[in-house]
């Protein structure tokens, strides 16, 4: 295998990904992100040099609109996914 | 006259002269479903009630003159990536196992125009993250010709359920083949349209450069209206186009007459099954005979698709999954510490293995250090890749091939190997890096008696040649067998023949 991950880059990652990996899964993803590197590295195999990246396949610009707002108040509707509410906000842990 | 037997446009007609109503299909659909669901399990949620409801508004209307579409009154599934405003949308994921959606996708609202009656949402792998519909977090759907192997993914639900006539057809998504891969599986018709074509408005995102929702049918016809009434031009969707070619069903016609037909060479290589190759052949044959021109060439580049898709479907799921933190909607963990455990903790509690893969993946992708060597590089490849594409339509119409390697695996032997599942994806998986619709049909059966797909693939928004030669393909091949259990293949009805 030529892409060795180590424990440093999975946390690194992992804390990009908000993810916990239980140590099973952290040893699981160092193989798996090793394997996929290895694969996606026959990329590598063409040259690229002066060749645009393609993000869209046709040239798309942004979308502008008069800022009227179309839709109606849903609060109710919305907030009842919220898996916790209250006085019509969404409840999160204290944060400062 | 069993209802089932017919296809959805065929059924809408009779429907029209009064021959039946949109409630005899629903309950036809329903019994359907009563039957065969514990063995498939096709759907996530079943709507019995609101279905019943729906048929019984839409038969009035059309008693009333007030819905006179192709589609006025058949009863469909929708895959539960698209939200359905009132109605259950989990994306197969523990996630999401109890978000009720307040609004609904474009491509829903668009079908109750067309007068649909949507019986429920269909099971997929978990965030359309999967080739087999095994991810899914509410157990898997089995293939309606063969229970012991799976329907494909990741709309393997729909693709079942239009197989199995649990639904007349169904609504997918295709990032990387997800609607033609399991049509493929499942022997019934499946297509993507050009990217833009389908608004994407209500589409719990995958990879949103990649994404589009499309048709599963069980014949091309019903495929060609479906794709018509969910095209549309949405403000809401930023990429969605404005196309004034959208009448598909002008297309089915039978005429490939000059029609140039290019088979790369490349999509018959190494890991292309023996069977498979026969059939798709033996359609290309027919094609030809048809009057099309035929032609093998080079497509180049087929190899590098795979590794530039995971990459930029990985990296944009990264980004779209971020949403899922436990706040708003969706799945929150019970103890945690802080703001930052509590985003930690669910989303690892909330999703599974693949799409914990995926992120993964995705994040590193995008990480400073990699991002120019991985992502950047991705997205190079795929305007080589799309260049590719327009070399090849400078000479043909159309490009001829297989939709996936093999037929239907068997249950439990996909996933302990995600690079080999993934690299059954190789032939469809371009199709969506260069925003081409492509449309999968059945072309034969292999010796298990397994359907197999014949894919093919247009320019850019070139849906209506793609619909003629597709069209002009079915009415030669001639009618294919159901896949309701009792159906004997017998086996001098080869693929291909």
């Amino acid at each position: 295998m030529a892409n060795i991950i180590d424990d440093e880059t999975i946390e690194y990652v992992s804390i990009l990904a908000k993810l916990e990996l239980s140590e099973q899964e952290r040893e699981q993803a160092k193989k798996d992100m090793g394997r996929m590197l290895d694969y996606i590295d026959k990329l590598g195999e063409l040259d690229t040099e002066g060749v645009e990246p393609m993000v869209h396949i046709f040239p798309v610009q942004n979308v502008f609109r008069d800022d009227i707002v179309t839709n109606s108040d849903m609060r109710e509707q919305l907030l009842s996914n919220a898996p916790e509410q209250k006085d019509g906000m969404f409840v999160v842990p204290k944060t400062v | 006259m069993n209802l089932l037997d017919m296809g959805a446009v065929e059924l809408a007609a009779a429907i029209r002269d009064g021959k039946a109503t949109a409630v005899d299909a629903v309950r036809a659909s329903l019994e359907r479903i009563e039957e065969k669901e514990a063995l498939y399990h096709c759907y996530v949620t079943i709507d019995r009630k609101g279905a019943l409801a729906q048929a019984e508004a839409v038969q009035s209307r059309i008693e009333r003159g007030e819905l006179n579409g192709p589609l006025a009154g058949v009863p469909a599934a929708v895959k539960d990536n698209l939200c359905t405003a009132g109605m259950l949308t989990t994306c197969s994921s523990g996630m999401l196992k109890n978000f009720v959606p307040a609004y609904s996708a474009e491509v829903v609202l668009n079908l109750h125009r067309a007068g649909a009656v949507i019986l429920g949402k269909t099971n997929m792998d978990e965030f359309a993250m999967g080739s087999t519909t095994e991810t899914s977090a509410f157990g898997e759907t089995r293939n309606p010709w063969n229970p012991a192997h799976v329907p494909g993914g990741s709309s393997g639900g729909s693709a079942a359920a239009a197989a199995a006539g649990e639904c007349f057809y169904a609504l997918g998504s295709d990032t990387g083949g997800s609607i033609r891969q399991p049509a493929s599986f499942c022997g019934v018709v499946g297509m993507k349209s050009t990217y833009g074509t389908v608004s994407r408005y209500g589409l719990i995102a995958y990879g949103s450069s990649l994404d589009q929702i499309g048709p599963i049918a069980r014949n091309v016809t019903d495929c060609a209206a479906v794709l018509e009434a969910i095209a549309s031009h949405d403000e809401k969707d930023s990429t969605s186009m404005e196309r004034p070619d959208t009448d598909f069903m002008s297309a089915l016609y039978e005429d490939v007459q000059g029609m140039r037909i290019g088979i790369p060479k490349d999509y018959f290589g190494e890991g292309l099954d023996e069977e498979v190759r026969n059939a798709v052949l033996g359609a290309a044959k027919l094609l030809e005979e048809k009057g099309a021109i035929v032609e093998e060439f080079d497509l180049r580049l087929v190899d590098y698709a795979v590794p530039a898709y995971y990459t930029i479907a990985a990296a944009e799921a990264s980004s779209n999954l971020e949403r899922f933190d436990g706040i708003k909607y969706g799945y929150r963990t019970t103890d945690y510490n802080g703001l930052h455990g509590l985003y930690k903790k669910t989303r690892s509690e909330g999703f599974g293995e693949e799409v914990k893969r995926r992120i993964m993946l995705g994040s590193f992708v995008l990480s400073s250090g990699y991002y120019d060597a991985y992502y950047l590089k991705a997205l190079k490849v795929k305007a080589l890749i799309k260049r590719a594409f327009d070399d090849a339509f400078s000479g043909y119409d159309l490009i001829l091939g297989p939709t996936a390697p093999t037929t239907a695996p068997k249950l439990g032997e996909s996933l302990a190997d995600p690079i080999k599942m993934y690299l059954g994806d190789i032939y469809t998986i371009s199709v969506n890096l260069a925003g081409l619709p492509g449309i999968s049909l059945p072309c034969g059966l292999d010796g298990a008696g397994l359907p197999i797909g014949l894919q093919l693939i247009g320019n850019c928004f070139q849906e209506k040649k793609l619909i003629r030669a597709a069209y002009t393909y079915e009415k030669a091949r001639g009618i294919f067998p159901a896949a309701n259990e009792g159906v004997k293949i017998t086996s001098d009805r080869k693929a291909g023949e």
